[in-house]
């Protein structure tokens, strides 16, 4: 059993809380650090796939999870940053400044898609963003001039400081590099003002106005944020596919997105990257199992949908908090060992009230 | 006269959209919950459909009965093993749900061997009919979409304007532990609009299933349901019927007369000039917190 | 005697019921005014035109000599204006300790841009907020409730926490939607010792509505009376409960009062 003895404040403002966790985190970095050595291409291509999935989802999970929009419609957001990316690659731009871009031009989308934030809530606000992404998603099919319609568009590999990447490694090292960045930074905002002003706006929105938060002003500044960071996981998503077309940031996938973030555990950054290696993960285990079922079901089309569905039905049923939130009650069991009591995390029988009256 | 003919097209088209949005707003109004499956429910009352007149014989009303009855079962038993205990949940979450509802609904559908991964067409006896009024040529299939919902519609208003159903769901979706209180039996109200949203669905799919054909996504025609649900209202049951043909006939006409591909586009344009000049829809009200 | 808060022919309209009508008074810097009155009377609409929620149809409201006429909501706590809320509006899935910090969101001086990097003077200004967030928990003992969500606390510590976290914003007029309803009389009681504490010591301006009586006679200084949207009577505790008008609105006329008086057989009455 341990238990944390706090003396300073610095120890609730600090990203990792004590001794331990520190070392787990740094444990988690020399692995990533060192993972081009020990494992294989292919597995080091999910594992890319996952850091950018996972820097997606930290967006998504800082708007819907953290300042408690809806974005249905979040796949064009990546598509817009996969097609400058893929634009200003093609140009020769070097890589950082391409993301730049790539990132800026999503962000200033998401505040488009968040204008009607400020005036509806709820599925109001779902169902405007599910129609923006349905109209970005053919904007991509008919600009065939800058996106090459649906034909999809083939991306060069990235310029870096002169040289180009194309090794699977050096991108991996590229993506580690966002994905840390992106998560630090997240993490950052969430242990301030801002943050919390998020927090705020997420549970209470007359309260919020009373304690000086701006709404329209923090709603827009999570939609940018989100939208940049699904710009860049797009971008880089760009050139790890090596090509994009419209169909690959549709409605679909944006429904893949968010069940990431649901299936990880809404309300933490944890549960984001959780959601990405469920949802790159899932397709490899579902392969893994084809081999133990009868013929007739592991050669159906649909078999991936059912598990997914299934899965997602099964989490918001039995484990509404996610994998992250299954990880907290095993850990505090671990932690508190023997003396874990049944009832620590028992949910209460909650009944429905209106969400229109909030 | 062209004119008419793009106004008939779409109206027919809009019913069917009007139907589904019809489902949508029965769910919400009753519990808060948007439910995204709507258009797999549809999708299978068609395969219902399908079943009855290919495997079973029946002749097409037949068949659409038994696909209206097998839905509402469905529906009540979704509702009861899956809707009942999470709800309560945030909103987000049942929305989840019911996408989870849908990939399970397309998934199944799609491993049934042999039929699943087809596109199926369904015999309807009055196919390729045509009426002639006027030098007006009405395709008889999209005149028994319109009797069809017209009668629908009017069954449905009969119900809650005659019944005490209508405040009651309405009271267990603003406060259901006060509901509760009240006596209403909330769970059964809420089984009886998830039977009655996917028996509408069904009704649906079968009416669309002669022009659409019936196929595992047909699902995802019931997305331009949610523009006809913003547009009437998403509170209001004849808002929704009134949306529905209105983004008909905005699909109708910019199929017409605008540049391709823009038909799938302004359902969705027309949705956010609505929620920017008036996000409570045309027939919707406005519901503000009192603190 | 400065006047810190004052209505003048307060009216606003909500379709065709007048919820508040001409309704005027004066709050004095340094004192605690306590709004009474049957429900339905309007106090609540008051505070919530105060807050910006509604905007008045008629009069006027001024804060410290400034109208309040284009007062966006959000900009009412930058003004010195803080409230707590009939119905608790905390942020539920947040600790309380979090609440509180949020409290302190006007005093921010860092930018969006500092705290993705959490430069060092952002995490000076967050070692600095939560200083002034644990001056709030001792002053109001919420020690042990600290690091716990706000959705799982009683009823009482709520309150307490609402009360801290409008505290947070450093106020100087500082607005209670009935700060005892729902209190036991032990709380209110802790209640009444920490409102002539915030009074005192912290030197806030109280504006508050309440029914409990007792609180009202221990703690205010003056009372506005208010009865279907419009002032009765204003004055001390024990003018305002004397006035006729008052006891009127809250027990009927005089006359219905001692026809309820059983007549006792053989003694004079």
């Amino acid at each position: 059993m341990r238990f944390v003895f706090k003396t300073r404040y610095d120890q609730d403002i600090d990203l990792a809380k004590d001794g331990v966790q520190q070392f787990w985190y740094a444990g988690l970095l020399v692995a990533l650090l060192v993972a081009p050595l020990f494992l294989p291409d292919y597995w080091l291509a999910q594992l890319t796939f996952v850091l950018i999935y996972g820097i997606v989802a930290v967006g998504l999970m800082l708007l819907a999870g953290f300042t408690g929009q809806f974005s249905i419609g979040h796949a064009a957001f990546m598509g817009v940053g996969a097609y400058m990316e893929a634009f200003l690659a093609a140009k020769g731009w070097p890589l950082p400044l391409s993301l730049a871009c790539a990132m800026g031009l999503s962000a200033a989308v998401g505040v488009v898609v968040g204008l009607p934030a400020l005036r509806v809530k709820g599925m109001y606000l779902g169902i405007a963003t599910l129609s923006f992404g349905f109209i970005v998603e053919e904007v991509f099919a008919r600009w065939e001039s800058v996106t090459g319609g649906n034909t999809g568009k083939p991306v060069v590999n990235a310029q870096l400081f002169g040289w180009t990447l194309d090794g699977a490694a050096p991108f991996y090292f590229v993506c580690l590099v966002c994905a840390v960045a992106a998560t630090v930074m997240a993490l950052n905002l969430l242990r301030s003002p801002t943050g919390r002003a998020f927090v705020a706006v997420r549970d209470s929105e007359i309260s919020a106005q009373s304690m000086g938060i701006h709404l329209a002003r923090y709603k827009s500044m999570s939609f940018a944020i989100s939208a940049a960071l699904a710009g860049l996981g797009g971008a880089l998503y760009a050139h790890k596919l090596q090509f994009i077309s419209p169909e690959q940031f549709s409605l679909v996938q944006s429904i893949d997105l968010l069940l990431m973030v649901v299936i990880g555990g809404l309300g933490s950054i944890h549960g984001a990257f959780l959601g990405a290696i469920f949802l790159i993960g899932m397709p490899q285990l579902i392969s893994l199992g084809k081999d133990f079922l009868p013929p007739a079901i592991a050669q159906a089309a649909g078999l991936q949908g059912v598990i997914y569905g299934a899965i997602l039905v099964a989490v918001v049923m039995l484990e509404p908090t996610g994998m992250y939130g299954r990880w907290v009650k095993v850990r505090t069991w671990l932690e508190l060992y023997p003396f874990y009591r049944r009832g620590m995390f028992k949910r209460q029988k909650s009944f429905q009230k209106s969400e229109r009256l909030k | 006269m062209l004119l008419l003919q793009i106004i008939v097209a779409g109206i027919a088209q809009g019913c069917v959209y009007g139907l589904i949005a019809l489902g949508f707003v029965l769910i919400y109004k009753a519990t808060e919950t948007v439910n995204f499956a709507q258009g797999e429910l549809m999708m299978l009352g068609a395969f219902c459909g399908l079943a009855g007149v290919t495997v079973l014989g029946l002749p097409l009303w037949a068949a659409g009965i038994l696909a209206v009855v097998a839905m509402a079962v469905a529906g009540l038993v979704i509702e009861r093993g899956i809707i009942r205990p999470v709800l309560g949940q945030p909103a987000f979450s049942i929305v989840m749900i019911t996408f989870g509802l849908g990939y399970m609904a397309r998934g199944l559908v799609t491993m049934i061997p042999g039929i699943g991964t087809d596109t199926h067409s369904l015999a309807a006896p009055y196919k390729g009919e045509v009426l002639n009024v006027g030098g007006l040529v009405l395709a008889a299939e999209q005149m028994v979409i319109i009797a069809a919902t017209t009668l629908l519609c009017a069954g449905l208003f009969a119900l809650f304007r005659y019944s005490r159903i209508g405040v009651a769901m309405q009271a267990s979706s603003q406060n259901q532990l006060a509901a509760y209180y009240m006596g209403i039996p909330v769970q059964r109200l809420n089984g009886l609009v998830w039977a009655l949203a996917a028996a509408v669905a069904a009704v649906a799919g079968v009416l669309l299933a002669p022009q659409t054909f019936v196929h595992a996504n047909m699902g995802f025609i019931g997305l331009k349901a949610f523009p006809a649900a913003i547009v009437g209202g998403f509170s209001s049951l004849p808002g929704a019927i009134v949306g529905g043909l209105l983004i008909g006939l905005v699909e109708a006409f910019s199929g017409f007369y605008l540049p391709e591909g823009f038909k799938d586009v302004m359902p969705y344009v027309v949705v956010l000039v609505m929620l920017a000049v008036k996000p409570t829809g045309l027939f919707g009200g406005n519901a503000r917190k009192k603190v | 005697m400065t006047v810190l808060l004052s209505a003048k022919n307060l009216s606003v309209r909500f379709g065709g019921v007048l919820a508040v009508n001409r309704v005027s008074f004066e709050v004095r810097r340094g004192e605690v005014l306590t709004l009474i009155g049957p429900n339905g009377a309007g106090k609540t609409t008051v505070f919530n035109l105060i807050s910006r929620i509604y905007s008045p149809t008629a009069g006027a409201l001024e804060f410290e000599g400034r109208r309040l006429d284009d007062v966006a909501p959000h900009e009412i706590a930058t003004l010195g204006i803080a409230r707590t809320f009939q119905n608790i509006e905390l942020f539920e899935h947040a600790t309380v300790l979090q609440n509180l910090l949020i409290g302190r969101h006007i005093r921010r001086r860092t930018s969006a841009w500092s705290e993705f990097l959490f430069m060092p003077s952002v995490r000076e200004a967050e070692r600095d907020a939560r200083r002034k967030v644990e001056e709030l928990i001792d002053l109001l003992e919420l020690q042990h409730y600290r690091d716990s969500l706000v959705a799982g606390l009683p009823y009482g510590v709520r309150k307490v926490v609402e009360l801290a976290r409008a505290l947070a914003t450093e106020p100087k007029l500082l607005l209670l939607d009935e700060p005892s309803s729902g209190l036991n009389v032990e709380e209110t009681e802790d209640m009444a010792f920490w409102i002539e504490d915030i009074r005192r010591d912290l030197g806030i301006t109280i504006l508050m509505v309440e029914h409990d009586m007792a609180l009202v006679s221990k703690v205010s200084d003056r009372v506005v009376a208010m009865s279907q949207g419009e002032v009765l009577a204003v004055g001390t505790p024990a003018q305002v409960q004397a006035n006729p008008a008052v006891i009127e609105a809250y027990l009927g006329t005089a006359g219905d009062l001692s026809s309820l008086r059983r007549p006792k057989t053989g003694v004079p009455a």
